[in-house]
């Protein structure tokens, strides 16, 4: 292991390469979430659509 | 077989004639984004001729794009391509035709008119052969994938901005060795190992890209 | 013989069976790479030492190499997807690579800027012409390629074949690409003395590497299930199963 203490404080600085290192995880983390949240929208607006779609087929189908 | 493969060929090379005026714009092109460079930068013989290689082939290269609209363009327009779909002749054969047309028309003038541009950026004399002769190798295979990406966006609108996008990651091989070769001759060096690549990467451009070409019109041209 | 598993496979990957299986199938990857991942960065942050050379900004490494990968790795099972269905005219297998390509373009996104990142404190620069962040960019740009191709022509079928065909070609040029690419590299290493040198491997570097690629290969596999259900709701909307499903949600 590093050293014989670990220290959140030294963790966090990354040997001077804090922003680097944890700019890439942010990234990373930040594609991680896009892509989950991304589809889970996407399904809400799909299903919303055909919902939308029966809808006006069986509007057109009372009034016709 | 044969006979149809002249026959589209000389047909094409016959309109393209007819618009004469039309014929000369990608030579005029290339000649112009050349003479681009020492206007933008520098100059003097030492810069350019150290960009000569890179500055011509990249010239070349959008030259070609450029000029690719015309392959299937005018003949998607006007149904001729939808006959030559029907034809009995195989697909790929009328497809290499039409190519071949197309590079007669657009890259072999580029690699007649290389030993001026060659002047232009101060590439010594014993590499203007080279420059000549990798541009020989080079346009046809750019022909040759270009036709690919032209038959894909024939049927989009305004697709000339998503053919460059489409084409120009597959150009990068040829573009690197190409410009290479010209700079190792102009330090007199061997070029055989580029010359070859070049030679393989046509072959392959040959055998396949026609078939995907004919594929592809298939997809997106059949009606 | 084959013409009974012929039909098993049409009927496997009809998009209505695909729904519903998929569906299930999603928590199975989800949570062990999940778990993986959470394990795989513990791994990389706390456990793995400091490298000799090039401090704690190694560290990048458990991002960008696995992004990479991924990268690469999708590119390779959208390709084929796409000649799948192109060949076999299965539409599931349009959907799936019609659903990769974001994935896959994020990844090669990810892994240019994280490259970059390590880069600048090794050699000073954000962007270098290493033979592997040029190769990634190209990548990115056939990912682009890919999904203007897609969303430029309307008539979906055509959008799927015109596309997957672009892809096979794609797949066809990569090592040509790569190869030219590595060799334009050598040729001009005097000017950028920039290698992505790993850091010589030690195990402990190796295996919460190794334990990403695999969280982030099934990572990739949920969230492609999930995108390629949306594609088979939105796709198959006129359908009636659809329409009973969606009434139900």
């Amino acid at each position: 292991m590093n050293g014989s203490e670990f220290s959140w404080s030294e963790f966090l600085h990354m040997g001077g390469y804090a922003t680097f290192v944890w700019s890439s995880y942010g990234l990373a983390l930040v594609m991680v979430v896009f892509n989950i949240v991304s589809p889970m929208i996407e399904r809400k607006r799909v299903i919303s659509r055909v919902k939308r779609a029966i809808k006006r087929e069986a509007n057109s189908r009372q009034t016709s | 077989m044969l006979k149809a493969f002249y026959h589209l060929l000389a047909r094409d090379l016959r309109l393209a004639f007819r618009s004469r005026h039309e014929l000369a714009n990608p030579l005029i092109f290339f000649v112009l984004v050349v003479t681009l460079f020492p206007l933008a930068v520098s100059p003097s013989a030492e810069v350019l001729r150290v960009m000569a290689p890179g500055v011509i082939w990249v010239s070349a290269l959008l030259s070609v794009l450029l000029s690719l609209d015309r392959l299937f363009k005018q003949d998607y327009e006007d149904g001729s391509l939808d006959q030559l779909m029907l034809s009995p002749n195989p697909l790929v054969i009328l497809v290499l035709a039409k190519v071949c047309a197309h590079w007669l028309l657009t890259g072999l003038p580029l690699v007649l008119v290389a030993p001026l541009l060659g002047m232009f950026m101060y590439v010594p004399d014993e590499a203007v052969g080279v420059l000549m002769l990798s541009l020989l190798l080079g346009t046809p295979v750019l022909s040759l994938v270009g036709a690919i990406g032209v038959s894909l966006t024939v049927a989009v609108n305004r697709g000339g901005v998503l053919l460059s996008l489409i084409i120009l990651p597959l150009y990068i091989p040829v573009l690197i060795f190409g410009a290479n070769a010209v700079d190792v001759a102009s330090d007199g060096m061997s070029v055989r190992g580029q010359m070859l690549f070049l030679g393989a990467v046509l072959a392959l451009a040959l055998s396949l890209a026609p078939l995907a070409t004919a594929v592809a019109l298939r997809i997106t041209a059949s009606r | 013989m084959f013409k009974k598993i012929w039909a098993w496979i049409q009927k496997f990957s009809s998009p209505k069976h695909f729904y519903r299986i998929s569906g299930k199938m999603i928590p199975w990857f989800a949570v062990p790479a999940i778990v993986l991942g959470v394990y795989a960065l513990y791994m990389g942050l706390f456990v793995a030492p400091t490298d000799y050379q090039q401090g704690e900004s190694y560290r990048i490494i458990f991002i960008h190499v696995p992004a990479a990968w991924m990268s690469m790795f999708i590119y390779m099972v959208m390709a084929v997807s796409a000649g799948i269905g192109l060949i076999w005219q299965i539409k599931l297998a349009d959907m799936i690579a019609a659903a990769s390509a974001p994935i896959g373009a994020w990844f090669a996104f990810l892994a240019l800027v994280t490259g970059s990142l390590w880069g600048k404190p090794m050699w000073g620069a954000y962007w270098v012409w290493d033979a592997r962040l040029t190769s990634e960019l190209i990548l990115l740009f056939l990912y682009f390629g890919y999904m203007a191709l897609q969303s430029a022509i309307e008539d979906q079928r055509t959008a799927d074949k015109a596309s997957g065909l672009l892809a096979i070609v794609g797949v066809v040029n990569i090592p040509i690409i790569h190869y030219s690419v590595e060799w334009w590299n050598t040729l001009h290493q005097g000017a950028t003395v920039a290698k992505f040198d790993k850091p010589s491997m030690h195990i402990d570097m190796l295996i919460p590497l190794l334990l990403m690629a695999i969280a982030a290969k099934l990572f990739y596999a949920a969230i492609v299930l999930i995108r390629a259900r949306n594609e088979v709701l939105y796709r198959e909307r006129n359908r009636q199963w659809v329409k009973e499903l969606v009434e139900k949600l």
